[in-house]
């Protein structure tokens, strides 16, 4: 009997994504290669698009920006995001109840959750600056000051996205088997100890794949930022997607704004690629270092 | 109990304590500010348990004829969204897991990478040519970026755990492809079709990007009708905050009630759409 063919299963799918995302894909690279803007016949330039990009200095500035809020929304999220991981794997009373609390800014719509962040950065009215006045901190200008605006929306993706490096990060501590513990316990061992020798390096795998999603959409993020911001003051949180957004739909630029699409995806793979050679490096020490 | 015991009990109590009281202090805020009338709201030092409750935030927010109409286009693009990621994407994720074809996998992972926007702009012009822009189709149609390729990256890993054994004796006894898949796989598929089904709802819902540029005075959703609240409406509080609550209770109860197959199916793919 032959065996059955499951194309047929595929076959929609893949339709599906020919038309909304490889042919869009495809579109875009021949769109950058010309100058094309809505309203106006197109013309090819080659690569020129391409050219703009690197002596144009809001692009080059939307890249640092995006550089340093990426960093801080990988790292923040996984420092917390372990925490909390640890904490949920003990047992206590109303776990799965309160767990659920705990996952709920991450699902919530981003524009519903920005809206009352930017109600509560308010420098006059917010909540925020009356809990630091009862702790004797001065009052921050927080999201309308240039110098504090990308660290004040860290703090809201961080708030947002920690949930998901612990949900995460629980799973790697749920395959953990119990017997070093138990000899750690026994050799009496501190609760740091314990977690920097044995439970660290069992998650290291796990951490990684919270850090690559992570990286994956603070470089992507958008609503957030928009909501709050829309890359202000002046141009002080800009990040790439954002300067996108404005290329695009703001000026209707759409070969600009293709070129700058792809140099974007670029990057996020080469991120991608670079933490994945870490990692690689890593492992290859630690090997080197047990031998 | 020894002391030790009592002391680590307590300290884990104080560590839960710290680590859920954002999210518990931000929803509660959020209520706060959304039950209360403006002079409570514009008080300084902030007023957390108003003596007058505003309810009337929330009726004028549903009153409104727009944010009734802005709910149905929700309601119309998320549904269709969603209804349409399962018809391809479960019989796609069951093709891929059968076929062990893991490099189609790469698909998904660019689109999972691709930044939404990217896809905005060819289709954008797309809708724009086929006159479309204006109404529901194009918001339905760009949606499915976000949802089947979470529809199929769930489906197939649970394809991949459910039992052959039953498939192979039912294609022996003659059964063709499509019956085997119709009435062997697919019923014992349904709680993984639940966790696709309950997340492409939730990022489909979210949605703000594909909105904001393709939505039209008629056609907005309701994450992008609270931003605009937010441009004309700076000053009155109160009803945003109603409004931005309505948005989200939808999600927020689904992550209350559905947690453990949102949990299931987050770990699993670890997927997002946007």
């Amino acid at each position: 009997m032959r065996p059955p063919s499951y194309w047929p299963f595929v076959v929609p799918a893949l339709v599906v994504v020919l038309a909304i995302i490889i042919f869009p894909w495809v579109f875009t690279i021949w769109m950058s290669l010309n100058e094309w803007k809505v309203g106006s016949p197109t013309t090819f330039v080659g690569f020129s698009n391409y050219l703009r990009l690197t002596s144009d200095p809001r692009f080059i500035e939307a890249i640092g920006h995006t550089l340093v809020y990426t960093v801080l929304s990988v790292l923040l999220p996984l420092v917390f995001g372990t925490f909390a991981a640890v904490v949920f794997h003990q047992k206590f009373a109303g776990r799965g109840f309160l767990r659920g609390i705990f996952i709920m800014p991450m699902m919530a719509t981003p524009v519903a959750i920005a809206l009352v962040w930017t109600m509560m950065f308010h420098p006059q009215l917010g909540v925020l600056n009356y809990l630091l006045s009862l702790v004797g901190i001065p009052a921050q200008l927080w999201v309308f000051h240039p110098a504090t605006v990308i660290p004040s929306l860290v703090l809201v993706e961080t708030w947002q996205w920690t949930p998901l490096v612990m949900l995460i990060v629980l799973g790697g501590l749920a395959a953990i088997p119990t017997e070093p513990y138990e000899s750690a316990q026994i050799d009496g061992a501190s609760l740091w100890q314990v977690f920097r020798f044995i439970t660290l390096p069992l998650i290291m795998p796990f951490l990684f794949i919270a850090g690559m999603i992570r990286m994956i959409d603070a470089v992507k993020s958008f609503d957030i930022i928009f909501a709050i911001t829309q890359g202000g003051p002046g141009s002080a949180s800009e990040t790439i997607n954002i300067y996108l957004y404005s290329v695009a739909f703001t000026y209707y630029d759409l070969g600009y704004g293709s070129a700058i699409a792809v140099v974007f995806f670029l990057l996020i793979v080469a991120l991608a690629a670079l933490m994945l050679y870490m990692r690689q490096r890593m492992l290859w020490s630690e090997i080197a270092s047990d031998a | 109990m020894t002391a030790k015991q009592i002391i680590s009990r307590i300290s884990l109590w104080f560590a839960v304590l710290v680590i859920v009281s954002p999210a518990i202090l931000f929803f509660l805020w959020m209520l706060s500010l959304s039950l209360k009338f403006e002079v409570d709201n514009a008080a300084y030092p902030p007023v957390f348990i108003p003596e007058h409750v505003a309810w009337k935030n929330y009726a004028d927010v549903l009153a409104s004829n727009r944010f009734v109409t802005y709910f149905f286009n929700s309601l119309i693009v998320t549904g269709g969204a969603t209804a349409l990621a399962l018809m391809v994407g479960v019989p796609a994720g069951y093709g891929i897991a059968r076929m062990a074809a893991h490099k189609s996998a790469i698909v998904i992972l660019i689109a999972r990478i691709t930044p939404g926007l990217s896809y905005l702009i060819p289709l954008f012009l797309l809708f724009q040519w086929l006159g479309l822009l204006g109404t529901l189709v194009p918001q339905i149609i760009i949606h499915l970026v976000v949802t089947v390729p979470i529809v199929i990256w769930i489906m197939i890993g649970y394809f991949e755990t459910t039992p052959l054994e039953l498939e192979e004796a039912a294609l022996i006894d003659g059964a063709g492809r499509w019956q085997v898949f119709r009435h062997v796989a697919l019923p014992i598929a349904k709680p993984g079709i639940a966790v696709a089904f309950i997340l492409s709802v939730i990022f489909s819902w979210n949605n703000f990007v594909f909105g904001i540029v393709l939505a039209g005075r008629e056609t907005r959703t309701l994450p992008v009708a609270v931003y605009n609240m937010i441009s004309f409406d700076q000053l009155s509080w109160g009803p945003l905050a109603a409004a931005a609550l309505i948005v989200t209770l939808p999600v927020l109860l689904l992550t209350v009630f559905a947690q453990r197959q949102i949990v299931a199916g987050l770990t699993a793919g670890a997927v997002k759409g946007g």
